[in-house]
């Protein structure tokens, strides 16, 4: 199977070929966890750590919170046109005590979503630019097995 | 009950709030002009100037402490320009306080103005790819409504709010606002209204959502003697109990904006107070009041959610139970705790710098008793509080 390389929309942050997992960094000293990854110092005021190596996370987690756009962000975001509303939800990951925000899955909207539902790491294509060249985002999409969606909602 | 260190609000001045576009400064000289003449001082005789910075305008408005300097004629007056994002102003405020406090001067201007783009805060130009702010515009489109969403979201899913409960903040903070004569909008909205305005970012409407505006606010403050030899009396002074800008304790979990990530809690264990808590309770202590003592509070309802979430930051209630406050009206204007009797953000729409001075401006006419169709009966203490991006938390409280 040929596949092209594909390029992410920022570097270091997520693998680009399955599995699929986001890249935090780790505190060697102290243990504690850190996203979006970068090097330098322990955020722990308490730790003196001055080393930070990149960690794969947890590829699974629970929805923290979520919401849906229905207007187009501005620049620096690449807006299709006609816009699409989509979700974005904010994801527990439980062994490393963090919450990340991301982009649901095309498709899968607000509606789709309750706390606490278990989501994994996807990719999806965030932008085409003028070269034609794609360029990827993580997103967070249903885990296998889960329920994609609500018996009821309210009016919101 | 107040300490030689409670410097006194000599004077406050705005400029009304709107949206034309034209240059900030000459919002910020009516402001000061304005705040001059009610604290009975001249310019000339300002030791020291705080102003604070708007990061949309250019270079002037970078330096806005010498932008306002100038404006009004140089006079070799100390200065300092401040950026904190939405807590600027409260920022600038400290920089006086503590000018004065610190024996440095006697007066002081405090001064903030902004001219706004239309639309959606977004990033100031550049592609800065190692900036979060730019990050989460160009990876998540995550706009600052997203972020208001997220946090309504929790409200509704985990403590059972409803949308009406966030409309029921408009409804209460628009018909404050009608009578207060520098809002931007005085328009008293109804739940009726809700229905006609489109999703912004899920749960929230744009009604739920705070404008951006053109204003400008300024106040004059001084040590306790230059205000009893101006006035003979410190009786009816206005008092400034606590300045407190206060930044988050590691690990912050709580997913705030800008931010695509919390801090980690897998090592270190949260604290007991959240960073939102630990603004009030800072101020708190400073003053050596409590909850039970405020009069009136001006929070930032960037979102109508939002200050819900307010209420049980400042204490007023516990945590899950803000809309009871709003339902029974108890943080309407004749309720027990009134908050945002000015018409708040939703009346306001935010001019960041400008912003959280204009919320000291309000609390000085209420204490003063000086705010007809929006007043708050005996008003002794009101309080102040807002959170800057990037952890940058500020609560002021004044006394009479």
């Amino acid at each position: 199977m040929t596949t092209t390389e594909r390029v992410p929309a920022i570097e270091g942050w997520f693998t680009t070929s399955e599995p699929y997992t986001l890249i935090g960094a780790k505190c060697t000293t102290c243990g504690t966890y850190v996203f979006p990854p970068r090097g330098g110092t322990c955020p722990s005021p308490e730790c003196e750590g001055a080393e930070l190596e990149p960690t794969p996370l947890s590829r699974t987690g629970k929805v923290w919170s979520y919401t849906e756009n229905h207007y187009a962000p501005p620049p620096p975001y690449v807006a299709a046109d006609p816009f699409e509303p989509y979700a974005l939800a904010a994801v527990q990951l439980e062994a490393e005590g963090l919450v990340i925000l991301g982009q649901v899955a095309k498709g899968v909207m607000a509606a789709d979503l309750q706390i606490g539902m278990e989501v994994e790491v996807d990719l999806q294509v965030l932008y085409r630019d003028d070269e034609g060249v794609d360029h990827w985002i993580w997103t967070w999409a249903p885990a296998a097995g889960s329920h994609t969606a609500k018996n009821e909602k309210g009016d919101a | 009950m107040s300490s030689d260190r409670d410097l006194v609000v000599l004077g406050a001045g705005m400029h009304e709030w709107g949206k034309w576009g034209r240059n900030f400064v000459e919002y910020g000289l009516v402001a000061a002009r304005a705040a001059l003449a009610d604290a009975g001082v001249k310019w000339s005789e300002i030791e020291f100037v705080a102003g604070a910075d708007t990061i949309r305008n250019g270079y002037p408005g970078f330096v806005s402490g010498s932008t306002f300097s100038q404006a009004l004629g140089w006079t070799g007056a100390q200065i300092s320009s401040s950026y904190a994002a939405c807590a600027s102003g409260a920022q600038a405020m400290q920089s006086a306080r503590a000018q004065i406090l610190a024996g440095f001067a006697d007066v002081a201007m405090v001064i903030g103005a902004d001219t706004t783009p239309k639309g959606f805060f977004a990033p100031v130009g550049g592609e800065r790819r190692d900036d979060p702010d730019w990050q989460r515009f160009h990876l998540l489109g995550a706009t600052n409504p997203a972020f208001f969403a997220l946090n309504a979201r929790r409200r509704i899913d985990v403590f059972g709010d409803t949308v009406e409960d966030f409309a029921m903040v408009k409804v209460k903070n628009s018909k404050a606002g009608v009578n207060n004569p520098y809002a931007r909008f005085k328009k008293e909205f109804s739940l009726e209204d809700f229905a006609g305005s489109p999703i912004v970012s899920d749960p929230l409407r744009l009604l739920d959502i705070c404008a951006t505006s053109d204003g400008a606010a300024c106040v004059i403050i001084c040590t306790p003697e230059y205000a009893k030899k101006k006035f003979g009396t410190l009786e009816g002074a206005v008092r400034i109990r606590a300045v407190s800008n206060t930044t988050p304790t590691y690990p912050q979990v709580r997913l705030e904006l800008p931010d695509i990530a919390t801090d980690s809690n897998a090592v270190v264990t949260p604290p007991a107070l959240g960073f939102k808590d630990s603004i009030a309770h800072n101020a708190y202590e400073q003053a050596g009041l409590g909850p039970e003592d405020i009069s009136c509070a001006e929070v930032y309802d960037l979102s109508t959610a939002l200050e819900l979430d307010w209420y049980e930051n400042l204490g007023f209630c516990p945590e899950g139970e803000g809309a009871g406050l709003v339902r029974d009206g108890v943080t309407a204007l004749g309720g027990a705790k009134p908050v945002n009797a000015s018409g708040g953000l939703a009346s306001f729409g935010e001019a960041i710098p400008a912003q959280a001075i204009a919320q000291v401006c309000e609390l000085t006419w209420q204490l003063q008793g000086r705010c007809p169709g929006h007043q708050v009966e005996n008003a002794k203490v009101g309080l102040a509080i807002n959170q800057g991006l990037f952890g940058h938390g500020s609560c002021t409280i004044l006394s009479i």
